[in-house]
Formats: structure tokens, sequence, C-alpha cells
């Protein structure tokens, strides 16, 4: 017998089973291998961000004095949105993600492993929340650097970038479910932003909608992500609205409660 | 303790219009290597992801390691393994971060799991690429890693599928050594292969499967002595000649087969010496004879004798069932 086939033979025989992970060790396993990811292949999350950016500064310069009178006062209005829209853009990427699980076999090893069902699911969405805090807190740190002072002080943005996060892990679950649905991590990527994109444009995060038709206005005012902006806003001057902030949670945990099962389900298909 | 390792009977699973796997019955016994031996799109992987739970059958039932697959799933599941035919690793993280993902998640602890991954890619011959993206492995290696990841904690039973289409002799070799050191310690295997050459080498029992459906079952020498022993093949320096050599081999061999190849040509001989005849005759009348080698029979040659077809018209089939598996 070889060295190689006797070193194989003891790596075989060596180990006793472990009793089973719990459904929470599991999920932090899986939010571990999130976090790897980041710091493996960190161009994904400049993927997502380079645009929030590119719109922060585009829109800051050349249509701030226009909307705002003034490029100061239009940074103060349109940095929290900014933020609403980096870390949404960035929920498609969860998706996106489970999606090339999928297609490339990994999924397939998770579903044959005795582990709690959604475990892998939580997981991977705890692991993205670092990554929706990545890209809020770029979009921060860089209105920062143009000028941007918060009223409300580091509490405010840390409450703000808070709220956003966990209003991004609901709506995760829908990018989620349409990962499980489509064939390829392309295919989730269009749908997933032909969905966002008009959800975020049809909001306040750029423009005040004082100004819009009554029809549109109407239904710019009840879109959630105009709520979470204002919220956000809100939060980082201090004169956040606590109806707001509980429309935003309620939001987050209505979509948690309905995608959360039909993803679950779809991903234990069989 | 029962004696069987899977038991299943009338498995049965259709996507859409086609049946992929169309009444399966097997019976492996705890211990052995079994092999399932089918063309591509035969129903093999089908049969073999509702065996590790990860597909429901659409009727018929399965125990394993006495535990039914579909209501004890989650004890299944506990005791089996599943190497897939796509490597299921991940590409963006190393080798050793993957395997203590799958340590950690079998409930090892921090320390644990980081020493089991230490010791795996050791015993694997990976150690030195532990440290490295996955993607950037080989088809060995990740095939070697993917393994691995499946034996973190040593299963009762492994289910393996095509675990080296696509590799080198080399790595190959290397797989089959691993196989062979798992059945030692004690683990019964499940082994989907499309080549009769590897189920020869590893399985102890092999049921051969074509559209769904167990076709034959036997021992790898009862299956060859049904197709004859071996065959000859010979490539012919110009093509053109080959229906002059069909008749030849016609004639000394009684059976002869048209590889894909246009010059070449095979056909089923008992002996040598009945080669030696046939490659004798070929060169007498004139025939140019590239190369010729006697050799065990293909797959092609097994399906050819038990089924009248050969494997490789079933590649539109095999797109048609990856397609309809996908997602999973």
């Amino acid at each position: 017998m070889s060295t190689e086939v006797a070193a194989l033979r003891k790596a075989l025989s060596s180990t006793p089973r472990p009793p089973r992970a719990s459904a929470v060790s599991a999920a932090l396993a899986f939010g571990w291998r999130g976090m790897l990811k980041v710091k493996h292949v960190p161009e994904q999350l400049l993927d997502v961000t380079i645009t929030p950016v590119m719109f922060l500064l585009l829109f800051t310069y050349l249509f701030g004095g226009a909307v705002a009178g003034s490029t100061g006062d239009y940074l103060d209005y349109i940095l929290p949105g900014i933020l609403v829209m980096s870390v949404l853009f960035t929920t498609v990427y969860s998706g996106i993600a489970l999606n090339t699980d999928v297609t490339r076999g990994v999924v397939d090893r998770f579903r044959s492993l005795p582990i709690a069902r959604p475990a892998p699911l939580f997981g991977a969405l705890l692991g993205d929340s670092v990554r929706y805090l990545v890209a809020g807190t770029v979009i921060v740190v860089l209105g920062l650097a143009l000028g941007y002072r918060p009223s409300a002080g580091v509490t405010g943005v840390v409450a703000a970038l808070a709220l956003v996060v966990v209003f991004a892990f609901g709506l995760s679950w829908v990018f989620t479910t349409l990962g499980l649905l489509m064939r390829s991590p392309n295919a989730v990527m269009n749908a997933g932003f032909m969905g966002i994109f008009p959800v975020t444009f049809l909001s306040n995060v750029f423009v005040d909608p004082d100004t819009l038709p009554g029809a549109l206005e109407a239904v710019v005012n009840v879109n959630p992500v105009s709520i979470l902006a204002t919220a956000s806003r809100g939060l980082m001057e201090g004169t956040a609205d606590a109806g707001d902030i509980a429309i935003v949670l309620g939001t987050a945990a209505a979509l948690t409660a309905v995608f959360a099962p039909i993803t679950t389900r779809l991903y234990g298909r069989r | 303790m029962q004696t069987l390792a899977i038991e299943a009977t009338g498995l049965v699973k259709a996507f859409g219009d086609t049946r992929a796997v169309d009444g399966v019955d097997l019976s492996v016994r705890r211990g052995s290597v079994y092999g399932v031996l089918g063309p591509n799109g035969a129903g093999k992987t089908t049969t073999i992801r509702m065996l590790a739970t990860l597909l429901r059958p659409d009727a018929g039932s399965a125990r394993v390691l006495g535990h039914d697959i579909v209501s004890e799933a989650d004890a299944v599941r506990g005791l089996v393994t599943l190497t897939g035919q796509l490597a299921s690793v991940d590409e963006d993280l190393t080798g050793h971060e993957n395997l203590v993902l799958i340590a950690r998640l079998l409930g090892f602890r921090r320390a644990q799991a980081r020493a089991r991954a230490d010791e795996l890619l050791e015993a694997f011959g990976i150690a030195d690429a532990a440290g490295r993206l996955v993607k950037h492995y080989s088809g060995g290696m990740r095939r070697r890693l993917d393994i691995a990841a499946s034996i973190v904690v040593t299963p009762e039973l492994m289910f393996l599928d095509e675990p080296t289409t696509g590799l080198d002799p080399r790595s190959r070799n290397q797989v089959w050594d691993i196989i062979r050191a798992l059945v030692a310690e004690g683990t019964t295997i499940l082994l989907c292969t499309q080549y009769l050459d590897e189920a020869d080498q590893l399985a102890d029992g092999i049921a051969v499967i074509d559209h769904g459906k167990v076709i034959a079952e036997g021992t790898p020498a009862q299956l060859k002595a049904s197709v004859g022993s071996g065959a000859l093949h010979v490539r012919l320096l110009d093509p053109e000649q080959r229906p002059e050599a069909e008749s030849v081999l016609a004639r000394e061999l009684g059976s002869v087969h048209l590889e894909p190849d246009p010059s070449a040509l095979s056909g089923a001989c008992a002996n040598g010496d009945r080669a030696a005849a046939a490659v004798a005759e070929l060169a007498r009348s004139g025939v140019g004879i590239g190369d010729f080698s006697l050799g065990q029979p293909t797959l092609d040659e097994v399906f050819l004798a038990l089924t009248g077809h050969t494997a490789a018209d079933q590649t539109a089939e095999e797109d048609a069932e990856i397609q309809e598996e996908q997602p999973a």
C-alpha cells in the first residue's frame, strides 16, 4: 500500500461524526461563506456600487443647481436617496448569487446535507446584509467627502443605514425567489433591474414629488421606496417620523413573510 | 442490520413528456460498489438524484440504508453523500474554505473543522493549493476536492455520478484509488458511469440502463460475456478501404461495427488467435492498416449487443433532460 493510499485511509477512518449543526450555526456558516465572497470577489460589490456613485456625482453637479437651487442643498436631499438606491440595487445581487449556485451545482451539495432547510437562504442573506452595509457606507463616505453634513450626526447616519439594510433584507427575498425561477444569472440580473430601476426612479429619491403631475405624484407617494427615502432623510436630519419608520419595517416584514417561505419551498423543491 | 443499502422499486420520474426514469428497480448490498452503466440521457443522474433525496419520485419507492427517501429524507441525508456530475464546490472560495464550510455545516467546531480540512487536503494531495481559489484548480484537483467534501464525515453510502468524466488518465486513477480506499473502509458506493472499463475496475455488480429502464444486470464478467469477451479495433490508413475491410472482418469475426471515425471499425472476438487471423487476412487482402488493438468491449458495443442501437444516439435526449432539471 502506497503512502498516499495510507494517508487516505487514515483520513477516512479518523473522524467520528459530530452532533448535527443547529439551524443557527448552519445559517452563520453560510453567512461566513457570503463574507468570504466579498473578500475574494470584491469586483462584484464594485459592479453594483459604481452606478449609484455615478448617479450621485452626475445628479448633484449636473442637476443639483437646477433642481434645488444649489449643489449643496441638492446633496442634502439626494444623499439619503442614493443611499437607498445603492443598497436596493445590491439586493438584486442576492438573486444572481443564488441562481449562480444552482447553475454551478453547489446547491446540490447543500441540499444533500442534513441541515435545516431555510439555513442556506437565511445565512446567505445574512452575509449579503454585510454587503448592503458596505454599499451604503461607500455612499455615505462619498457624501461626506462632497460636503454632506447630516444634522443628526453619526447616530442618525447609523440609524438610517440600519433601516435601509433591514428593508433590503426583506426585499432580497423577492430576488431570491426570482433567482430560483429563472434559468441563468444573466436573466435574473435583467429581470431584477427591470423591476428595481423603475421602482427606484418612481420615488422621491431624486426629486421632490410636489412638482409631478397629480396621478404620478400619488403613485410616488405610496411607493415604499419613497417612504424609505423619507425616513432615511428624517433619521439623518433628526426629524424622522415614527409612522414612516413603522411602514418601512412593516413592509420589510411583509416581504419576508411572503417571499421567504416561497424561496424556501422553491429551494427544497424536488 | 439489513443487508441491503439500497432497495428501489419501480422508480419513475418524468420531466414534461420525457420519462427520464421509467420504472427502475435496484438492490444494492451494503459494502459493495454497484455500477449504473448507461449513455448520456439514460436516466442515471435522475435516478441518483432521487435516491439522494434531491428529487421526489413521481412513482415507486426506495429505501436507502433502511430509510424511506421521501418520508425520511432527512435521515437519509445524514447517512449519504452525493458527488454530482458538476463538481459541487464553490469556485469563489479556496479549497480549504470549501472544506471548512462543509465541516461547519456538519456540526464540527471551528478548530476541528480547520483541522479536518487540513487533514483531507493533505490526504488528497491538494495541500499545496489549499489557499488558492477553486476557480484556478485543474479538473482533477477540483474533482478530488469535491470528493473530499463528500467524506468530511465518512458516509455510509456514497453516490458518485460520473466521477471521472473529463479527467485525464492520471487523475482518473487517483479517483479510482480514493474510491477503493472508501470501499475498504466499509462505505457502500453507487457509481454512475458511461465507461464499462470503470465499472469493470470498481464495481461488484452492474445495472445497464437505457431510456430510464434497467435492461441488463449482473457482474462485470457476466455482462462482458454477453457481448463477447473482447473486440478487435482497427484503424485504416485510407477510409476509402473501409467497405473492403468491413467485409473481411464480417467473414473472419462474424460481426463488425463501424465506428464514428470514418477510418475505424471493430468486431467482437473471443480471443487473440481470432484477432491475429483477422488482421492477417486484412493485410493479405491489401487493406492498409494504421493500427489495431485488442480491447474490452466499449459501452457502445455493450449497448449494441443489448439494445441494437448505440449509446451515441441519445445525446439529444440528454440535453432535454438537463434542460428540464434546471433549475432543480
